[in-house]
């Protein structure tokens, strides 16, 4: 299910071909291939179940796929754990953003990458790590009032934005990000958007996005992906179809399913 | 409310709080104990005009303020991690035994002094490789080695006190002067705030107890530092116990217990640390401490007894913690 169009493969920041996961006798992939190109922004919709978690759990280094290969910036790579993954630059956003509510933003930016002085005594160099967070934060155009604030006083959008903000500083190349969107309202949505299409921008990103609502991943994504029951059942440009469509496959899927299972 | 991407207003990089502005905010909930541990001090200096300015006076407060901080420090960053120690007023009575054992045994006392250290860190790695492994939440563990160790204590002291071995000058160096308890505090206090606010581990226990989750995703190995500050609190509270045994020049198997261990968890939790974890602070410990023993002293002088004691360190309590959680609320809706 490769994208025709995508160029020659050393262009590909990640290409997965046939990838499979079991749990037991539970599938919850079942032979899923994809592509991301190097500055690209691949969405991928489906519904709950649909293993778009075990994909990034995949793709982060969490899981390993029961079979199938998976390419990281042109070479096969099999991800071993979380840190290996890091250290070809892979960086993920969980939904629960993983940021400690009590601790100042730059702590936050820099938690278990703190800067560390020279000494005997590594204490951490609080100063440096502060003016490397408020730059790295106007890097993106994300203005907070102080990177000192804790993070419990930001709103769920400002969170989210230094949740991206850390996975970049730390020299993501292949940036996933898990139902960014998920419970924020439409202002603090089009913040979140906003940021994504900057870091595209900028350059040097490719990322993949789990999302729910198809009209906003139309909106942002180059390329949309549809998985359903462990497969990609559909994929295609963005610019080259609508929501009515998806909503039309989608639909056409489940009348499938229910007459397999009615039979 | 939201700044997020909002058009730039300025063309300064985002802002860094001035240092000046910042300092009384950063310390702005230790600086409100200070205040509660000043009007305290002043009502009973106003009340006995020897309550402090007289050195046997000054001695007899800093021994009320001292044993309770220690152990305080110890229960903090468990208290951050989100967890607890009930064990550390029995560890408190066991460390010395371990040291005079070892000095009869023929160790110096230097030695001596480092194997109750090293006794009381094998019961705090127990207490936390049970609660971290075997998945028991800290309370019950420790709720189980409490009787456990004062059992032992009991049993290995045949609940006779010991006389505290060692020459009287390192007996002075270890709390038996009249201010050497407090110097070992002071010190161990600026050590633990090292610790907490500007090692790795203290930002780590902070992070894991705000969200464990979150904090392993970061690739932070939380089961080691909760681990670790399990042997922390369990040294320090023998450390504790070892100082004023030097003070009282005896070793009794029911010193300490719960009395001292719930006092240095209410030093924590008026100091300003909460028991739903992610922060605390080793001053405010040390200021909360300093609430308690001003207001055992106090009451002491002016002769006060100790049911009505009690009444009073309960409201106290139940008046900090209030008062924390308001104001923390209210601090908050300010900043949105």
């Amino acid at each position: 299910m490769a994208d025709p169009q995508a160029a020659a493969a050393t262009d590909l920041a990640l290409r997965g071909d046939k990838l499979v996961k079991r749990f037991g006798a539970v599938t919850a992939l079942d032979g899923v291939s994809l592509t991301l190109g190097r500055g690209e922004i691949l969405g991928i919709l489906g519904d709950n179940g649909a293993g778009k978690s075990t994909l990034v759990k995949i793709l982060t280094g969490f899981h390993q796929q029961t079979s199938g290969t998976l390419h990281v910036h042109g070479e096969e790579t099999l991800l071993k754990s979380v840190d290996h993954a890091r250290a070809l630059g892979i960086e993920c956003v969980y939904q629960d953003l993983a940021l400690a509510n009590s601790l100042s933003i730059y702590h936050n930016m820099f938690l278990n990458r703190e800067i560390v002085r020279r000494g005997p005594f590594r204490l951490v160099d609080h100063k440096q790590m502060r003016e490397r967070a408020a730059q790295c934060l106007e890097d993106i155009g994300v203005h907070v009032p102080s990177v000192d604030l804790p993070v419990e006083r930001l709103s769920g959008g400002q969170r989210q934005a230094i949740a991206v903000a850390r996975a970049v500083h730390s020299n993501a190349k292949i940036l996933l990000l898990d139902e960014p969107l998920a419970a924020m309202g439409a202002r603090e949505a089009a913040l979140i958007i906003d940021l994504v299409m900057r870091l595209k921008e900028k350059g040097g990103l490719s990322i993949i996005m789990i999302m729910h609502n198809y009209a906003q991943t139309l909106d942002i994504a180059d390329r949309i992906m549809l998985m359903q029951r462990g497969r990609v059942t559909y994929e295609q440009r963005s610019a080259n179809t609508s929501v009515a469509e998806l909503m039309d496959i989608v639909r056409r899927e489940y009348r499938a399913m229910r007459a397999t299972t009615a039979q | 409310m939201n700044t997020v991407n909002e058009p730039r207003k300025a063309t300064t990089p985002a802002r860094i709080a001035s240092p000046r502005g910042a300092w009384a905010s950063h310390w702005a909930p230790e600086l409100r104990i200070l205040l509660v541990a000043v009007l305290l001090a002043a009502y009973f200096q106003f009340i006995n005009h020897d309550f402090l300015f007289s050195n046997a006076s000054l001695v007899n407060l800093s021994q009320y303020v001292a044993p309770v901080a220690i152990i305080a420090f110890g229960e903090i960053m468990l208290m951050i991690g989100g967890d607890i120690d009930l064990s550390a007023g029995m560890v408190f009575a066991f460390a010395p035994f371990m040291m005079v054992f070892a000095n009869e045994a023929g160790a110096p006392m230097w030695l001596a002094v480092i194997a109750g250290l090293i006794a009381a860190a094998i019961i705090g790695f127990v207490n936390g490789a049970v609660t971290v492994f075997l998945r028991l939440p800290s309370f019950v563990t420790t709720l189980g080695t409490l009787f456990l160790i004062n059992g032992i204590t009991l049993t290995v002291s045949r609940g006779t006190p010991a006389a505290t071995p060692g020459s009287p000058e390192f007996a002075a160096v270890m709390g038996a002067w009249g201010y050497s308890e407090i110097i070992w505090t002071v010190a161990i206090a600026f050590v633990m705030h090292v610790l907490l606010r500007h090692t790795r581990w203290g930002l780590h226990t902070q992070a894991a107890g705000a969200n464990p989750l979150g904090a392993s995703e970061a690739g932070i190995h939380v089961n080691r530092l909760r681990l670790g500050n399990f042997v922390l609190a369990a040294v320090l509270a023998g450390f504790t116990g070892i100082l004023e045994s030097f003070r009282i020049t005896s070793i009794d198997p029911q010193a300490g217990g719960n009395q001292i261990m719930f006092l240095a968890v209410a030093a924590a939790v008026i100091g300003g640390t909460p028991l739903t974890g992610g922060s605390g602070t080793i001053v405010g410990g040390l200021l909360g401490a300093a609430v308690l023993g001003i207001l055992s002293d106090g009451f002491t002088l002016i002769g006060i007894n100790a049911f009505t004691f009690n009444i009073i360190l309960g409201a106290a309590i139940l008046a900090a913690m209030i008062f924390n959680i308001h104001i923390g609320r209210i601090r908050r809706k300010g900043a949105r």
